[in-house]
């Protein structure tokens, strides 16, 4: 897409950004805020220059009074942000204060918060003033958080979590304390909700990611991702740390499905552990052993020379039997789009493409792999399903990966057409601002935000800050909006604050800061996102909303929809200004008439944008407008 | 004793769960602990001291050295005329593991436990009371650090290559090492970055095993 010249819509556009403007913040206040100061308004298409994001002052950190294990900042970083605010920051609930903050989940006007000691659950009828509606201590990282009706599901992974939900930790390597897998909750009442039941998995679940099945109303299913090793069978019966063809019962390869009965969640077991890793890629054996062997005799030499007592060379740990090296065990994440029948897995690494129209059995079509991408972390699809982005967590979020020494294309987003069932790869992206040492940095995540015939995503990258992203052109994606923070502190090594994940629900965006609490962000009309297109995104309506779980965006037909692709079409040049201007006044003309006269003027409209598309050089966007128009005729 | 609990706390605790173990609602698994109540969890008063486990400071102490020898081989990539995918690989262990060693410094500086130097290749450590030098799982001997320093093009990326898988290989024998040992990764930055260096290194492994392939004498 085009960004040729500024728009003349009849919309007060601003432009703002601000730099260090963050001195009135203090980590206790929960007053709604703004990051904005006296910016400069402008309606430049190219980005604030020098980058307001580099060299922002760091906040400083100091040992809270109550908790000496934990640290507090007590001077906020300075802030930046182009072409969005933020509306509201809410620090973290007493429990949760200098504890990792997580995914998060969405029902009606409630944001549910994982934290790695529990979860919050926010009351966002008012975005600009969120008000802590519940608090519920249960320690198990990472607590990504999951809503279904009256379901609330919880991921626990670390060897720390307790079936009892302590947050002491665990200190038996085998133990029957232990909780690791999912955790599920009764939110009938969300202000008191109820720990009833949990499935225990081998490897503990990472992430995980609900999943309708269209053909099953009594069950709705959840897969579980897991990025750690799996546990010994003493302490879950069944799990093995083998391939599958030389256990059958081998754990590897595969991932876990477990079947929610929604009448009796109580019994929710795991049903399958379908195989999408299997036979993909995998290394030839033999060689693979044999330079295994050679490096473990060479090893075990080294080791009786130099005095070393360590086991050298492979090994399957805890006792197990030795392994090969070979292609990617487990999934990172998944993220599942039913409308299209598809999903999207970040195993390892490769960005499969997986065929969910068996849910319980969903079978890989299509493995993509990329030289720069280390750790392939989450999929987003485009609505329509057409494109596939995968990001990069390379080294896991813990580390600076934004500093100017840092290459673009590494912790960065890989963008990929879906052709015939296969990805094709088109380009790179990574939020563009060289941040410091101190701030952990590398792409993570994010949900498209419903700007009507545009492909636009909102994008967490930890200390990186927050990166809007338009990638209607997957071959040149474009940052079009950012926020972002200082470092937390320079002290810490990074690792402790930044922005998990940010979502766009229902008109906001709402991110979970690691450190911070929670941030609501409003996007900014600009010369990028017009007034109408923003109105017409907030038209998209969600009753409950998991990113993982991938819902189609679906627009209402309304005036204002028209409206955002008339200025879609000023922006692409679809059609002379002449044109555009007076379309405008007949779709005013044609909204201020009534009954049966709007009817037959949207007729007339949508009949002359018919005839007109053809000679458009954005020829789809015009039959957009015109079918929007012609349905807007039939609601008369 | 475990991570966070003061002696009289974890007393409260084990009389917590003792009294209540076969209570009702134990969230669906049979036999197992009740769910404290909200009342309960927060009723723990926070700890005051934060003492490291043995277990999760032995790990970093054992990575720290464990990481230096991988940085130090990735680093001879370059002078040393390996091919290109070697090369890219070699850049991002360098970058990837110099900051690890940098976090996991930061962590043991702030527990007051001894750090070692990014450049130290040997864990320090004392058995039976003498301070022995140690080489952990899969690294490499100062006779094949040799070896590989003076191999260049094809002979290096072989070298290399097979050296590194096991190198890897170690480190992640080291995860499962300490997921095994007594009040293991209960700290929540010990427990990422043991399951990042188990993700990334077995992605690695994989990505490694798969250019041994292609590496002229290897087959």
């Amino acid at each position: 897409m085009k960004h040729t010249r500024l728009l003349s819509l009849p919309v007060a556009v601003a432009v703002i950004y601000s730099a260090a403007c963050a001195m009135n913040s203090s980590t206790s206040s929960t007053s709604t805020r703004s990051s904005v100061g006296a910016g400069e308004l402008s309606m430049s298409m190219t980005p604030p220059s020098p980058d307001p994001r580099v060299g922002l002052r760091p906040g400083v950190m100091a040992k809270y009074p109550k908790d000496t294990t934990k640290r507090i900042t007590i001077t906020p970083a300075a802030e930046a942000s182009w072409n969005m605010r933020l509306i509201a920051n809410r620090p973290p609930a007493e429990p949760f204060v200098g504890v990792t903050h997580s995914d998060l989940g969405f029902k009606d006007h409630y944001v549910i918060q994982g934290n790695y000691d529990g979860y919050q659950v926010w009351d966002v009828a008012n975005p600009r003033s969120p008000k802590l509606y519940d608090e519920y201590v249960c320690r198990g990282s990472q607590s990504d958080v999951s809503v279904y009706k009256n379901l609330i599901f919880v991921s626990g992974e670390a060897t720390s979590g307790r079936l009892d939900c302590g947050t002491q930790g665990v200190a038996d390597s085998v133990s029957q304390a232990r909780l690791r897998g999912i955790r599920i909750f009764d939110a009938t009442n969300l202000k008191n909700p109820k720990y009833i039941a949990n499935v225990q998995t081998c490897r503990g679940s990472h992430t995980h990611t609900v999943v309708e099945d269209p053909n099953d109303k009594e069950n709705i299913y959840v897969y579980i991702s897991g990025s750690s090793g799996v546990r010994p069978e003493s302490e879950l019966p069944g799990c093995v740390d083998l391939s599958p063809d030389v256990d059958p019962r081998g754990e590897q390869f595969r991932i876990e499905v477990i079947q929610i009965p929604l009448a009796h969640p109580e019994l929710s077991h795991v049903i399958s552990k379908p195989g999408i890793l299997q036979a993909l890629g995998v290394a030839p054996r033999s060689n693979a052993r044999s330079a295994q062997d050679s490096l473990e005799r060479a090893a075990q030499q080294a080791a009786r020379g130099g005095g070393a007592g360590g086991r050298g060379g492979a090994g399957g740990g805890r006792g197990g039997p030795p392994r090969a090296p070979s292609g990617p065990v487990q999934c990172h994440d998944i993220t599942v789009y039913p409308a299209v029948g598809l999903a999207g897995g970040a195993c390892g690494g490769y960005g499969l493409l997986l065929d969910i129209s068996d849910v319980k059995n969903p079978k890989r079509l299509f493995a993509a792999a990329d030289s720069n991408m280390q750790f392939w972390h989450s999929a987003t699809f485009s609505n329509d399903g057409k494109k596939i982005l995968f990001s990069d967590e390379w080294g896991g979020g813990s580390a600076p990966r934004c500093r100017s020494t840092d290459k673009y294309e590494w912790g960065s987003d890989a963008l990929f057409t879906i052709e015939d069932g296969k990805e094709v790869f088109k380009s790179y992206y990574k939020m563009p601002a060289a941040q410091t040492r101190f701030e952990n940095c590398v792409a993570h995540n994010g949900s498209l935000v419903p700007i009507p015939g545009r492909d636009v995503m909102i994008q967490a990258w930890y200390q990186g800050g927050v990166s809007l992203m338009d990638w209607t052109d997957i071959s040149h994606p474009k940052e079009i909006a950012f926020f972002d923070r200082g470092p937390m502190d320079t002290v810490s090594a990074g690792a402790n604050g930044g922005s998990w994940s940010i979502y766009w629900y229902n008109g906001f965006m709402y991110s979970s800061e690691i450190g911070r609490g929670l941030d609501v962000f409003e996007l900014l009309p600009s010369a990028f996102i017009t007034q109408h297109e923003l109105d017409a995104a907030k038209t998209v309506h969600f009753d409950y909303l998991n990113v993982q779980g991938q819902q189609k965006m679906v627009w209402p037909t309304t005036f204002v929809l028209a409206r955002a692709y008339v200025d879609q079409l000023q922006r692409s040049k679809g059609l002379a200004s002449a044109r555009l201007a007076s379309l405008a006044s007949e779709i005013d003309a044609a909204e201020s008439a009534k009954g049966s006269a709007r009817k037959t003027a949207l007729t007339v409209l949508s009949a002359k944008l018919d005839g007109e598309a053809a000679a458009s050089s954005d020829a789809a966007k015009v039959r957009m407008l015109s079918s929007t128009i012609k349905e807007l005729a039939g609601m008369q | 004793m475990n991570r966070v609990c003061g002696r009289s706390r974890a007393v409260a605790w084990l009389a917590a769960t003792l009294l209540t173990g076969c209570a009702a609602g134990s969230a669906g698994t049979p036999g197992a602990p009740r769910v404290l109540s909200q009342a309960e969890l927060r009723k723990a008063p926070p700890p005051t001291a934060k003492k490291a486990s043995t277990a999760d400071v032995a790990f970093f102490q054992g990575m720290i050295p464990h990481h230096a020898q991988a940085v130090k081989m990735a680093g001879w990539a370059a002078s040393h005329g390996a091919r290109n995918d070697v090369r890219i690989l070699c850049e991002r262990i360098v970058v990837g593991q110099r900051d690890e060693i940098a976090l996991m410094q930061y962590w043991l500086r702030s527990h007051g436990e001894t750090v070692p130097s990014d450049t130290a290749m040997r864990h320090r450590m004392k058995m039976n009371g003498m301070e022995m030098d140690m080489l952990m799982p899969g690294m490499l001997s100062d006779e094949q650090m040799v070896a590989l320093d003076q191999a260049r093009g094809s002979d290096f990326d072989r070298l290399f290559l097979i050296g590194m898988i096991g190198h890897h290989q170690g480190a992640v024998n080291m995860v499962n090492e300490l997921l095994a040992s007594h009040d293991p990764a209960n700290d929540d930055l010990v427990y990422k970055m043991a399951s990042d260096v188990y993700a990334d290194q077995t992605t690695e492994i994989e990505r490694m095993t798969k250019m041994l392939q292609t590496v002229p004498g290897a087959r």
